[in-house]
């Protein structure tokens, strides 16, 4: 389903990597490696569109994701380095709100679900600014629970959680690949994800 | 697509709601401007009411200008922006809710403030009523040109003054029709045609600039 042949990336005069190329099919997932400035976000960010890579294609489905545009973003899932929270806003009103912009469906008792799975119940109406680091990551991750879009793009998911969370959210994407989706993912640290056949890519 | 304006405006209104300082801060910017100029030049009425326009519309290009360098600028930092250049739907809508929603909280609020300022420079009934129809016509189009500089400048160092350079210009028209259209009044000559140019330059403003800035964001986002 998704596919990347031959990425190259350039970051200013420097060229992080060539020859990058992977294939993904429903219900599996990929595990992007590699030490510090070796381009795992660049390429994550190059997969969902933001950047255009500086040769090579990316397919889903068989086409172009440059050419697909708006058909693609609705079946993507980003989560990126920053936690695209709101620091003013509670929680709650952070999901509702990312969920009204993607325009699915999320009504308030289903977002306040989300919130009490991530471990954030009694905190949904404080504001964001209050939480702590590992909480505001949380709140990032509850958009996860309900995300039902087929490919889901995490940059270091792991990043601030304790062990009890992260292994909530290895199951919510073991959950996700059961349901045919597909996750490309970096960390550096290596959690068992139940079910779904894991590839991995080491960029150097 | 209505829904999608709505939950952006919605969402920008709320964050300005929690930030009332900002708000506050230009219009209190606003005020103070417009006062010093009789304090200035002293109690003349005659040559008070000459200024009147220019100043008052002045103050309010200068009182939008302070608000721009935010308008992306939070959403650029905590990764929000990403979000919304990822939305399935087209940016150029939702960067026009979030024109609408700056104009909102800026443009609408000079103009309301407007004829209130208008008293000290001693204008009469029907140029303070054309004074805050000619601010309401003609601030969305201060907001839809200067999302575009805000845009441009996202991200670089020092961004506010250049996105100043290069949006005043830009503001050039619509303050020489602002202005203009109160100055008709004054004089006599009736303020149509000002007031219909006006409205032309802001509705090619707001529809238009959407897709430039969405453009501009995207360049910025890379």
């Amino acid at each position: 389903m998704l596919e990347a042949l031959n990425l190259e990336c350039v970051r200013g005069e420097r060229r992080l990597f060539a020859g990058v190329g992977f294939r993904l099919d429903a219900g599996e997932m990929l595990y992007l490696q590699g030490r510090n400035g070796s381009g795992k976000t660049s390429l994550l960010r190059m997969l969902c569109g933001l950047t255009p890579p500086a040769d090579g294609e990316i397919r889903w489905r068989g086409a172009p994701i440059r050419k697909l545009g708006d058909e693609f973003r609705g079946e993507l899932c980003y989560l990126g380095h920053h936690n695209a929270i709101k620091e003013e806003l509670t929680p709650l009103e952070n999901l509702l709100a990312s969920a009204r912009l993607a325009e699915e469906a999320l009504d308030e008792d289903a977002a306040l679900d989300a919130l009490e799975l991530v471990g954030l119940a009694g905190r949904e109406d404080l504001a964001c600014r209050y939480l702590s680091q590992g909480q505001k990551r949380r709140v990032a991750l509850a958009r996860l629970v309900h995300e039902r879009r087929a490919l889901w793009v995490l940059d270091e998911p792991y990043v601030a959680l304790d062990t009890a969370a992260v292994e909530l959210v290895a199951g919510l994407i073991g959950a996700h690949l059961q349901r045919g989706g597909l996750a490309v993912l970096t960390t550096h640290q290596t959690v068992a994800v139940p079910a779904g056949a894991v590839r991995e890519l080491r960029l150097n | 697509m209505l829904a999608l304006i709505r939950a952006v405006i919605g969402r920008d209104l709320r964050l300005a709601m929690r930030r009332q300082a900002d708000i506050v801060s230009a219009m209190f910017f606003f005020i103070i401007v417009v006062s010093l100029f009789p304090l200035g030049v002293g109690p003349e009425a005659d040559l008070l009411r000459k200024l009147a326009p220019g100043v008052l519309w002045v103050a309010a290009l200068l009182a939008t200008m302070l608000s721009l360098p935010r308008l992306f600028a939070d959403d650029h930092r905590d990764g929000t922006l990403e979000q919304l250049a990822l939305a399935p739907q087209p940016l150029g809508l939702i960067v026009l809710g979030k024109v609408i929603a700056h104009w909102l909280v800026s443009g609408l609020p000079l103009a309301l403030l407007a004829p209130v300022l208008g008293i000290q420079f001693d204008l009469a009934n029907d140029a303070l009523w054309v004074l805050t129809l000619s601010l309401l016509i003609g601030t969305p189009a201060l907001s839809g040109i200067g999302a575009i500089g805000a845009a441009l400048t996202l991200g670089v160092r020092g961004g506010g003054v250049l996105l100043s350079l290069l949006v005043l210009p830009l503001y050039i028209p619509v303050l020489i029709f602002g202005a203009g259209a109160v100055d008709a009044t004054v004089t006599g000559l009736g303020p149509q045609a000002h007031l219909s140019l006006l409205g032309a330059l802001t509705l090619g403003g707001v529809f238009f600039a959407p897709w430039a800035t969405a453009a501009a964001l995207r360049i910025a986002l890379e």
